[in-house]
């Protein structure tokens, strides 16, 4: 009795000092640094910022979303010695929003609680960074998105919410004009996936594409987590259409264009940036030949500068970049920008979170590594455009057969 | 319109018959469980997802090895079958050991409730399993039969369209239908099935009759769960796709197959499948059509389930099963 006592008292006291040492050795560590620095106007400690970013980690599109943070990360570790030298740290904090609207708002209550924080890069899907975004403007920290398309993100007038990429009401047309005048489709049969993005999107090209004369013989939507879309299949088999237009993300993407091609549908499929990823191609496999989709996002090797940035992010990551790195890049250096900018307006100081805000909507003519930006009065890039892409084969990214600009 | 549904019409019947063949084998599951201890056994939805985890692992692994390109297809659709039933089969048992037999003498709805846990626990456990190796748990598998065939079904009347069929899906009938013919021998020809028939209808005086009470309801987890598995597999076969998600709604169906057919009722469970399988794929092909596009495919769930509520209300024991007589 008494020794297990002695040793449950043995365990708590080694706890609490383990406690201890932890923190011991953090402070000694900042109190260092900060003798290195000669930085007369900032305080006694280097002050800490931390920059988030809100993207699925886990769940169907991880890949995407990890893509997100690891092209932010690239920024913010370029940015670490100038930064530095100002007697700033940065530090990157990731958090999961699992794709999941209420998930993302409870990130985003946490975030908002942490007054270090001055950005956020994300969201990636629209239907979570369109209400997360409420708790960021009440609270305002900026947010730069890499890949939210929906309309409505950037409609509501908050004075937080940007975005580098194009939106729905110009992929889902730019996308309609590739199939009618290019593929000369005429009857068209769309599907959709029933989320603020996938439905977003389908309303959009069918529009586009009723404008310009085309027929819609058919339009569905389906289950985001199902896995048998032979119904669907069915009446698109029935329907006999010269096009195929899907408004949702990979996983069924891939699973649609696999499953209709087992059925002998042989009409071209053609997506949006939900596509645009390695995911499509595990999931399709070899029947992903011949598939098209519209991205908001560049082939970022086909210049010889972004070349050279890929390459430093597969040497630093182990893997090629996604869709969406370069665009994360991007955002974090961005955000980054709009902190020195109103830094320096502010004598050196860590800049509070309006000042930042207002910093980043003022960004003007901005060259990144994948698209260069100006922020209009929404928050929207004028320099924005979409690029449309083929599969040749089971082989990610696709060739890069057309772009289209505003 | 009548015209375009018959046009087809044999398309919906192949797809529908491959789906409710798989909902029908699930659904056995639910039953056995249910006519033994009077137990919804909510996590049998998960024993099927994690026999198609199993399955397809198995192939990884052969592939890996090499072994795949050295041995003809139907021999490695046997081993991933025969891997993933006995280990669901096994994972079943666990279960109940672990999970519903502390609890047998308890209240009813403390084991449905311990059900629940267990398939969010698998569910999880699957999760960190597969993302440990890919880092993303959507995995995409290996199809061993991977061929189409037309069926020329246009040829007895133009008014009918041609069916297309995978070589899977034959497999896929063919598969199920021997599992379900089996156990229905097994059950009612076999002394251990007449044992689990009298378990079922009295436990207290089957062991009185000198029946292993316990060992009935072990074996009747492990056939149970290996049926389960065995779907699993053939469910991964058919999609190519899976994810640690795909046995809740799916379970949710079958056992809605079940409760349809019957819940106990062997046979009825099999036809229930059928039944929900095909209703399914013919509403979420015609319903466009059929509502003049106010509904869309999207619906079809909600259509399978009203038929249920509509079966349940007027004939509550199912199309099978035989109304309980209040014992006085």
């Amino acid at each position: 009795m008494i020794l297990k006592k002695v040793a449950l008292m043995i365990s708590v006291s080694a706890l609490a000092m383990g406690l201890l040492a932890g923190c011991g050795t953090s402070t000694s560590t900042s109190t260092n640094s900060t003798t290195e620095t000669t930085k007369p106007s900032s305080a006694v400690t280097k002050s800490v910022i931390k920059i988030a970013t809100q993207s699925p980690l886990s769940g169907g599109s991880a890949v995407q979303g990890e893509a997100i943070k690891l092209g932010a990360q690239m920024s913010l570790d370029d940015h670490k010695v100038e930064f530095d030298k100002l007697g700033f740290e940065l530090q990157l904090v990731p958090y999961d929003d699992q794709a999941d609207p209420k998930k993302g708002v409870a990130n985003a209550e946490i975030i908002s609680a942490d007054q270090s924080i001055l950005g956020i890069v994300g969201h990636m899907n629209s239907g979570v960074a369109i209400p997360s975004s409420v708790v960021y403007e009440k609270n305002n920290i900026v947010m730069v998105s890499p890949s939210n398309t929906a309309t409505e993100v950037t409609d509501r007038n908050l004075k937080v919410v940007n975005r580098i990429v194009a939106r729905d009401d110009f992929q889902g047309p730019a996308a309609a004009d590739y199939a009618f005048k290019t593929v000369k489709a005429k009857n068209i049969f769309v599907i959709q996936d029933k989320t603020a993005y996938g439905q977003g999107l389908a309303e959009a090209f069918k529009d586009a594409a009723t404008k310009q004369g085309a027929t819609i013989v058919g339009y569905e939507g389906i289950t985001i987590g199902e896995k048998d879309f032979n119904g669907v299949l069915n009446i698109a088999l029935s329907k006999k259409p010269d096009f195929v237009f899907f408004g949702g993300l990979y996983a069924e993407g891939g699973l649609l264009i696999k499953q209709a091609r087992d059925k002998g549908i042989t009409a071209p499929f053609m997506g949006a940036d939900g596509w645009d990823t390695q995911g499509l191609v595990d999931v399709a496999g070899d029947k992903v030949k011949d598939a098209l989709y519209a991205s908001i996002s560049t082939d970022i090797t086909k210049t010889p500068d972004g070349m050279k940035w890929a390459d430093q992010y597969k040497s630093k990551f182990g893997k090629a970049p996604d869709g969406y790195s370069a665009y994360a890049y991007d955002c974090m250096t961005i955000i980054l920008n709009g902190i020195k900018t109103a830094s320096s307006a502010d004598g050196g100081k860590v800049p509070v979170r309006e000042k930042v805000r207002d910093a980043v909507r003022a960004t003007k003519d901005f060259q990144g590594v994948a698209t260069k930006v100006s922020f209009d009065g929404k928050g929207d890039n004028t320099y924005a455009k979409v690029f449309i892409y083929k599969f040749e084969g089971p082989k990610y990214p696709g060739t890069m057969i057309s772009e289209v600009g505003k | 319109m009548i015209l375009n549904i018959l046009h087809s019409l044999p398309q919906v019947l192949i797809d529908g018959l491959a789906l409710g063949a798989i909902y029908a084998v699930v659904a056995l599951g639910y039953t056995m469980v249910y006519g033994i201890l009077e137990l919804i056994n909510f996590a049998h939805g998960e024993i099927f997802m994690t026999g198609a985890f199993v399955g397809t692992g198995v192939l990884f692994l052969f592939q890996s090895t090499g072994w795949l390109s050295g041995m003809p297809g139907w021999v490695a659709y046997v081993l991933i079958l025969a891997i993933a039933m006995l280990f669901t089969g096994l994972l079943g048992v666990g279960i109940e050991r672990i999970a519903y037999k502390p609890l047998r003498k308890a209240p009813k709805l403390i084991s449905l409730i311990s059900a629940i846990g267990v398939s969010f626990v698998v569910q999880d456990l699957v999760r960190f399993i597969s993302e440990l190796r890919t880092g993303n748990y959507i995995i995409s598998g290996i199809t061993l039969f991977d061929k189409n065939v037309t069926i020329g079904t246009s040829s007895l009347g133009s008014w009918l369209g041609d069916a297309s069929l995978k070589t899977n899906t034959i497999i896929i009938i063919v598969v199920a239908v021997l599992l379900m013919i089996s156990l229905d021998f097994f059950i009612n020809r076999t002394k251990w099935g007449v044992a689990m028939r009298a378990v079922a209808q009295d436990r207290e005086t089957a062991s009185l009759m000198s029946i292993n009470v316990n060992k009935i309801i072990i074996l009747t987890f492990f056939i149970g769960s290996a049926l389960g598995g065995a779907t699993g597999v053939l469910f991964a076969q058919q999609y190519g796709t899976i994810d640690p998600f795909i046995g809740y709604i799916l379970g949710l169906k079958a056992f809605t197959a079940a409760v349809l057919g019957g819940i106990g009722n062997i046979r009825g469970a099999m036809f229930g499948g059928l039944v929900i399988g095909l209703l399914e794929m013919f509403a979420s092909s015609n319903l466009g059509l059929l509502t003049n596009g106010s509904f869309g495919s999207e619906y079809k769930d909600v259509f399978a389930f009203m038929i249920l509520i509509i079966v349940l209300i007027f004939k509550p024991e199912g199309l099978f099963g035989k109304a309980v007589k209040e014992k006085v």
